[in-house]
């Protein structure tokens, strides 16, 4: 499987992403820095790492959603290639009116960074479709601003077309409807605060997110 | 010219960081503050005739997130 992995400054899990896509799927993704205008041909899977990129300046994801690699990403996302935003990504996924709402604040002020239990609420999502539906994972996140917003008719659609893919299972950042993770519209792109990046081999203590690269890789062959 | 664009959140969206500082402000001891919302400045130095829509469209585009936030013009 093809894949890049976008590099900002400022994002901090890139090499995280990139070791656990190399992992699950045996090959090294391109890391593309955000200045560049285009994705290597045959990019079958585009992910946006965690961090803090250009320091969170001005709002979270705000700068790199305007960066200059970014239309390459929405094109790849037309065409239905995959586009998974993990923290700081997904920021920027919905700075960049790929996913809808925002992500503000978390609630208490307090910068949240431990294992969290999540639901899996939609199991047929090319992202989820190794986790049994309704099933209880913990991954860790580590966000300041993960609290989901979204007007009322926006959270109705989410729900009822099966956007929400995770749903935290504890109070962490105050998000709508304890929504940790989305989809769009089309299903190809996903945005989630939780890292499943940081818990894909026995030494991480769990494994809880590797399904979800290897699902990745499945859809794909399959 | 100059323009001053003052960013808000939209009514209804909760605001930890105006709620924190209402919080502060009872520690210290005044008494009556009832609400208190956080929000941005950004001032911008303009090439002189830069049109109201142009300062618009740099509000729309990246100054203010309009999901949640408002946002204001005043030419100074």
């Amino acid at each position: 499987m093809k894949s890049a992995v976008i590099v900002f400054p400022g994002s901090n899990c890139d090499r995280d992403l990139a070791v656990a896509i190399e992992l699950v799927t045996g090959v090294k993704p391109a890391m593309v820095w955000h200045a560049e205008t285009e994705l290597p041909a045959g990019t079958e899977l585009v992910a946006l790492p965690g961090g803090f990129s250009f320091g969170d300046y001005l709002r979270s994801g705000a700068m790199s959603a305007r960066a200059a690699i970014m239309p390459a990403v929405a094109k790849a996302a037309d065409e239905g290639r995959m586009v998974l935003g993990v923290c700081n990504g997904f920021q920027v996924l919905t700075e960049a009116g790929m996913l809808p709402g925002a992500l503000m604040r978390n609630a208490g002020l307090n910068f949240v960074c431990r294992n969290v239990a999540l639901d899996v609420v939609n199991s047929q999502s090319v992202f989820t479709s190794l986790y049994d539906a309704g099933e209880r994972i913990h991954i860790p996140v580590a966000h300041h601003d993960g609290n989901y917003f979204a007007d009322d008719a926006t959270l109705d659609w989410l729900e009822g077309e099966a956007r929400v893919v995770f749903r935290y299972a504890e109070p962490v950042n105050g998000s709508a409807r304890n929504i940790a993770g989305i989809l769009n519209d089309r299903g190809n792109v996903l945005g989630l605060m939780p890292h499943p990046e940081r818990v894909v081999e026995a030494a991480h203590g769990s494994t809880d997110g590797r399904r979800l690269f290897e699902g990745l890789v499945g859809a794909l062959v399959g | 010219m100059k323009a001053r664009v003052t960013i808000t959140l939209k009514s209804g969206v909760l605001d930890p960081q105006g709620r924190a500082i209402e919080a502060a402000l009872g520690g210290l001891g005044f008494s009556g503050v009832a609400d208190v919302r956080a929000g941005k400045v950004i001032e911008l130095e303009l090439a002189d005739g830069t049109s109201p829509e142009t300062i618009d469209a740099m509000c729309r585009q990246l100054l203010a997130n309009t999901v949640m936030e408002n946002y204001r013009v005043e030419l100074l």
